[in-house]
């Protein structure tokens, strides 16, 4: 001990230090603008339960297991849950929030492709947690209307 | 002790004994016990798991006890026992006293362990180990719940008499010509890790009444249809058990503090920074605990000031790998069965900390979060960095108890089939 010179040490600190200042600050801004909701985006109410998810669209329409949206439109999704804690996920699209009971969560996407995607449940809730699925259905956006 | 061979004890005389060293090995005898029956059921998950659908296990329900018992029981009845054993045959040893301060009190501790263990094994439980309610208090089937609970807090009683008697062993008892600069790393390790076991474990401790409570019907503190939030639960847990998680790494980066030099014959490059790191990182494991949170709906103020907490425990862990490799650079290495153990730690200790990273950077936690990069990320610690710092110190330590040598081309072998296991992982 002693007999060597520290200056390594420092130097190698530091650029540690510098790394973790640049990942935190890239993942903050990229963070902060992924949060940030539109202002016209449609609300769909998403609520778990064992086991299954159900939708209420904003003009009321109610889907269970399957949820209909539409290509080009923004959608901001209000999580809840009746019974024990889930966790509301389409992992196409890296939605990610749970649904928990006495709580509403909020998330938002756009969907850009017409397409199928899976909704899963991504926090243990029980007996057939490994089932409690749904369908994202992205359709064409309303022309005719 | 290496004279006990010449001259064996009835195994009567080592379990009811509380002599320090005696206790590290039942302890020791414990601990490994415990790796075996945790692994067998680590084994029966991934079998299950080879292909989709239901093959070796009947129904989804005893897949998700079995999840659930294999974490409790490789976390609490494996690596803090360990830690334990370790530290009870060193720590007195190290800081030159007769035996650990309060020699009744840490047979008292080790005698906890059994049947907190029958606890939470005949129970059974399948709420994982973060237990998780409401569903722990509406769902969960009795008494397989209420024996997990009764368990865990047998547990925590015992860990928290286990640090009492080590911090009071390091600090009082030590010899008067050691100041404290002096005291091993690993000594300094256990002293550290106790702290944090003493701050952090109470919180939990709390919550387990709570918890009880809510599931006799009494209270609603984590149930929503009694007005309570499952949110606070998340936030008592984890002011435990990401600490908790330090509790069992600092242990471990202290064993290889011992393998690392002797096996580079050459001094540990720095004990006073191997020193800071370890009060370092007992200080921020406390600033990171709601990363495991983030997709809980928490707020973006909320979910920067954890990502900065959880950042600034890269640099104390970075600290302990400069002062590894300085201190094998330029050194006579001698690639013994501990060395081994001790370097591919190291590598599994980079790996899984710059995975850490990625999941505290906010972002990228929500595609990582809940998902088998987790569950990878945390095994590289537990499974990598701790069990391999330990079984290492475990070969290191084989010899100086039992005054025999085994067999190293057999471990070898053993160490390279679970190093690639863990870069599989």
């Amino acid at each position: 001990m002693g007999h060597h010179s520290n200056w390594p040490e420092w130097i190698y600190i530091g650029v540690v230090i510098a790394l973790m200042v640049w990942v935190g600050s890239e993942a903050w801004n990229a963070e902060r603008l992924v949060e940030h909701i539109p202002a016209d985006a449609e609300v769909i109410k998403v609520t778990g339960q064992q086991w299954f998810w159900s939708f209420e669209h904003e003009d009321g329409t109610k889907e269970i297991g399957e949820l209909h949206v539409k290509v080009g439109k923004a959608y901001k999704f209000e999580i809840t849950s009746k019974d024990v804690n889930h966790s509301f996920n389409i992992h196409d699209y890296v939605v990610l929030l749970d649904a928990v009971p006495g709580r509403i969560n909020t998330v938002w996407f756009a969907p850009k492709e017409v397409g199928e995607h899976d909704i899963q449940c991504r926090e243990y809730c029980g007996l057939i947690h490994y089932n409690m699925r749904g369908k994202l259905i992205i359709e064409e956006a309303d022309t005719t209307s | 002790m290496v004279l006990e061979l010449q001259k064996p004890r009835p195994i009567w005389q080592i379990m009811f004994s509380t002599h320090h060293t005696d206790v590290g090995l039942m302890y020791l005898i414990t601990s490994l016990i415990f790796l075996f029956m945790g692994g067998a059921l680590a084994l029966a998950i991934r079998a299950e798991l080879f292909l989709p659908g239901s093959q070796i296990i009947a129904d989804s329900m005893t897949f998700n006890r079995m999840f659930t018992v294999h974490g409790t029981t490789l976390i609490f009845l494996f690596l803090l026992p360990f830690a334990s054993a370790v530290g009870n045959y060193f720590v007195p040893i190290m800081v030159r006293y007769k035996d650990m301060a309060y020699p009744k009190l840490n047979a008292i501790a080790f005698w906890m362990i059994p049947p907190a263990a029958a606890l939470i094994w005949l129970g059974f439980a399948d709420f994982t180990w973060y237990a998780n309610p409401p569903y722990s208090i509406i769902s969960a089937p009795g008494p397989a719940a209420d024996m997990w609970i009764f368990g865990l807090k047998i547990l925590g009683i015992s860990s928290v008499l286990g640090a009492i008697n080590f911090i009071v062993t390091i600090l009082k008892c030590k010899h008067p010509d050691m100041s404290m600069g002096q005291i091993p790393l690993l000594a300094w390790s256990f002293l550290t890790s106790s702290l944090i076991v003493l701050v952090a474990i109470p919180t939990f401790a709390a919550a387990l009444f709570f918890f009880f409570s809510d599931r006799l019907g009494v209270s609603g503190f984590f149930n929503p249809a009694m007005g309570g939030n499952p949110i606070a639960y998340a936030h008592l847990f984890w002011f435990t058990f990401h600490p908790e998680v330090y509790v069992l790494v600092i242990p471990a980066i202290g064993m290889m503090y011992e393998i690392i030099p002797r096996f580079s014959r050459k001094p540990i490059f720095s004990h006073s920074s191997g020193i800071f790191a370890f009060v370092l990182l007992s200080m921020v494991s406390f600033s990171s605990w709601a990363h495991h949170m983030y997709a809980t709906g928490m707020s973006f103020t909320e979910k920067t000031v954890f990502m900065i907490g959880t950042l600034a425990a890269v640099p104390a862990s970075a600290m302990h790998v400069f002062n590894f490799i300085a201190t094998m650079w330029n050194g006579r290495i001698k690639f013994a069965t501990p060395m081994m153990w001790a370097v591919g730690g190291i590598a599994l200790f980079f790996s899984a900390g710059a995975g850490g990273v990625v999941n505290a950077a906010m972002p990228l936690d929500f595609q990582t979060h809940d998902s088998y990069w987790v569950v990878g990320h945390f095994h590289l610690f537990v499974m990598g960095t701790i069990a391999f710092g330990s079984i290492g110190f475990l070969y290191y330590l084989f010899p100086y108890v039992t005054g025999r040598m085994y067999n190293e081309r057999c471990q070898e072998e053993s160490m390279i089939i679970l190093q690639s296991q863990n870069g599989l992982l």
